[in-house]
């Protein structure tokens, strides 16, 4: 199990035990986490599941795969952290992973 | 496209309207003939094809051979490979001469179409919407109250179409008054010549120039003042389209008026139409208006505003089973993708409260995923909002009339009557 933080953009927490085999965006649908959409339900094809990773998580979590970096690149939002949760796969490395939401996914 | 009701003979005799969909021999399925969309016979052929042939052959049509993706998961996987199929020339299954095209960043592949793609999209992303959210209200309510209560109506003309026109006349902060000129563009620019809106590409290019004749003087009008929210504002003053030659102007407008216009309008009318067939959901929904989000999503999914998106096959490439040459049209039909039972559990039911609503094809997936999408569904969430604050039933009292298209799927009629609440 790796336990995950979400923090909305209004500031609300919540936490997530996720397991392996999810990925970040599925842990938070499974869960009902509000703010994550994924429209294409993790096909890396519509950016609805855009989140910031807190910067102490980034070199554990990595940089964006090649099919995720166009995707991301058409978000107004886009920042150095940001990442498409569908394609943050959950390991045990990842036990205290923190990521921020947008106020809006697009 | 919408005016298009006039088909030439050649094309009329390849219509689909009539045939058996179960046993017509797979090769004479043209599923791109405006026929069978406009006498809404194109369920069944559908059905046939992702049964029998989901990705589908058709070598002989009147705009020549070309392949059809039926399956919601191999039309992502089309969508997902722009490097294999391109967007370029075009979008539209017809092939028009590089002189009567213009060039528009749907039918761009990266990196072009990402930095141009780039310049616009600020403009309708949620955190301008929001701005706009309350204008649109205010606009919404004075259109439904406009509305003649207790007579029969035309609810394209009143609602969808006005609607629609004012929306696009608020994102470009174009004069209120002459907001009529904006669908008619769109109209001309989407028009086959000889159906109806134009007689030739010379006269529509014509009529487009005054297009760009009346931007480019909002454009200068907008350059002098400081920075606005408008869309005309944000290109006049955007680092990367402040020098946008003349063409590429005019290009980049046309498909923002394009976009913005059809779709939505034909959501607006798809989804009286769906309520009425469905009265259990309209009783659901006045219930509960809370549902309206999730409603919005499955009326997008059920009208499937854009029939299909055409790709062109950059290589010599294999779908499904099927091996696609270098050079091959290929069209993904989201209408199909979205009934596809094994995507989309009871597709063929109209459920507003389904879970997982907003995963249908009806946006396209990948890079060109429709850029206006929040906006639709804020223009209908807003809508329906207003709607039931008003009226118990809005009731089609006639049967709808379709446009002769297969691209543009929608109306020219939907004869209604209001019952107040």
């Amino acid at each position: 199990m790796a336990k995950i933080t979400y923090i909305e953009h209004n500031g609300k927490e919540h936490y997530v035990d996720a397991a392996p085999g999810d990925t970040v965006m599925s842990a938070a649908i499974d869960n009902l986490v509000p703010g994550i959409d994924a429209d294409c339900g993790g096909a890396c094809s519509c950016g609805t599941c855009h989140v910031f990773v807190d910067e102490a998580w980034l070199d554990k979590v990595g940089p964006p795969g090649e099919f995720e970096e166009p995707m991301l690149d058409l978000n107004p939002d886009r920042a150095a952290n940001s990442r498409l949760s569908c394609q943050i796969d959950v390991n045990q490395e990842l036990d205290g992973l923190v990521v921020r939401l947008p106020e809006f996914q697009f | 496209m919408t005016t298009a009701t006039r088909p030439n003979t050649e094309r009329q005799n390849r219509s689909l309207v009539g045939r058996d969909p179960w046993s017509i021999p797979l090769d004479e399925i043209d599923l791109a003939h405006p026929g069978i969309w406009q006498a809404n016979e194109f369920l069944p052929f559908m059905a046939r094809m992702r049964r029998d042939a989901p990705v589908h052959y058709c070598p002989n049509s009147a705009v020549g051979p070309y392949w059809s993706v039926m399956k919601y998961q191999d039309i992502m996987t089309v969508e997902a490979a722009p490097h294999i199929y391109s967007s370029e020339p075009t979008i539209g299954i017809v092939d028009v001469l590089p002189e009567y095209s213009l060039p528009m960043f749907i039918a761009m592949d990266p990196p072009k179409h990402d930095e141009q793609r780039k310049t616009v999209q600020g403009v309708v992303a949620p955190a301008n919407l929001k701005n706009l959210e309350g204008l649109i209200r205010q606009r919404v309510g004075a259109i439904l109250d406009s509305l003649p209560v207790g007579e029969t109506f035309n609810w394209v003309d009143l609602v969808s179409r006005e609607l629609t026109t004012q929306m696009l006349a608020t994102l470009f902060d174009f004069p209120f008054e002459e907001r009529h000129k904006l669908p008619y563009w769109s109209d001309v620019a989407t028009a086959i010549p000889g159906a109806g809106v134009v007689d030739s590409y010379e006269e529509s290019l014509q009529i487009l120039q005054e297009c760009l004749a009346r931007f480019s003087e909002l454009w200068r009008e907008r350059a002098a003042k400081p920075p606005g929210n408008d869309l005309i504002s944000m290109l006049a003053h955007g680092e990367s389209t402040r020098n946008m030659p003349p063409r590429e102007f005019l290009g980049n407008l046309i498909l923002l008026i394009v976009g913005g216009n059809d779709t939505t309008r034909n959501s607006i009318t798809g989804g009286v139409l769906a309520l009425n067939e469905n009265p259990d959901q309209y009783q659901k929904l006045r219930e509960n208006p809370a549902l309206i989000p999730s409603m919005v999503s499955e009326i997008i999914r059920w009208q499937t505003p854009l029939a299909y998106m055409r790709r062109t096959a950059k290589c010599h490439t294999e779908l499904n089973g099927q091996k696609i040459r270098q050079g091959d049209k290929v069209l993904l039909w989201y209408a199909s993708g979205n009934r596809d039972g094994d995507a989309i559990e009871n597709p063929d039911s109209f459920i507003i409260d389904r879970p997982r609503a907003r995963q249908h094809l009806s946006f396209g997936f990948g890079i060109h995923r429709c850029m206006g999408n929040r906006l639709a569904e804020m223009q209908l969430r807003i809508l329906w909002e207003e709607i039931l604050k008003r009226f118990h039933t809005v009731e089609v009292t006639g049967e709808p009339t379709r446009i002769y298209s297969s691209f543009v799927k929608g109306y020219t009629e939907l004869p209604v009557r209001l019952h107040p609440l």
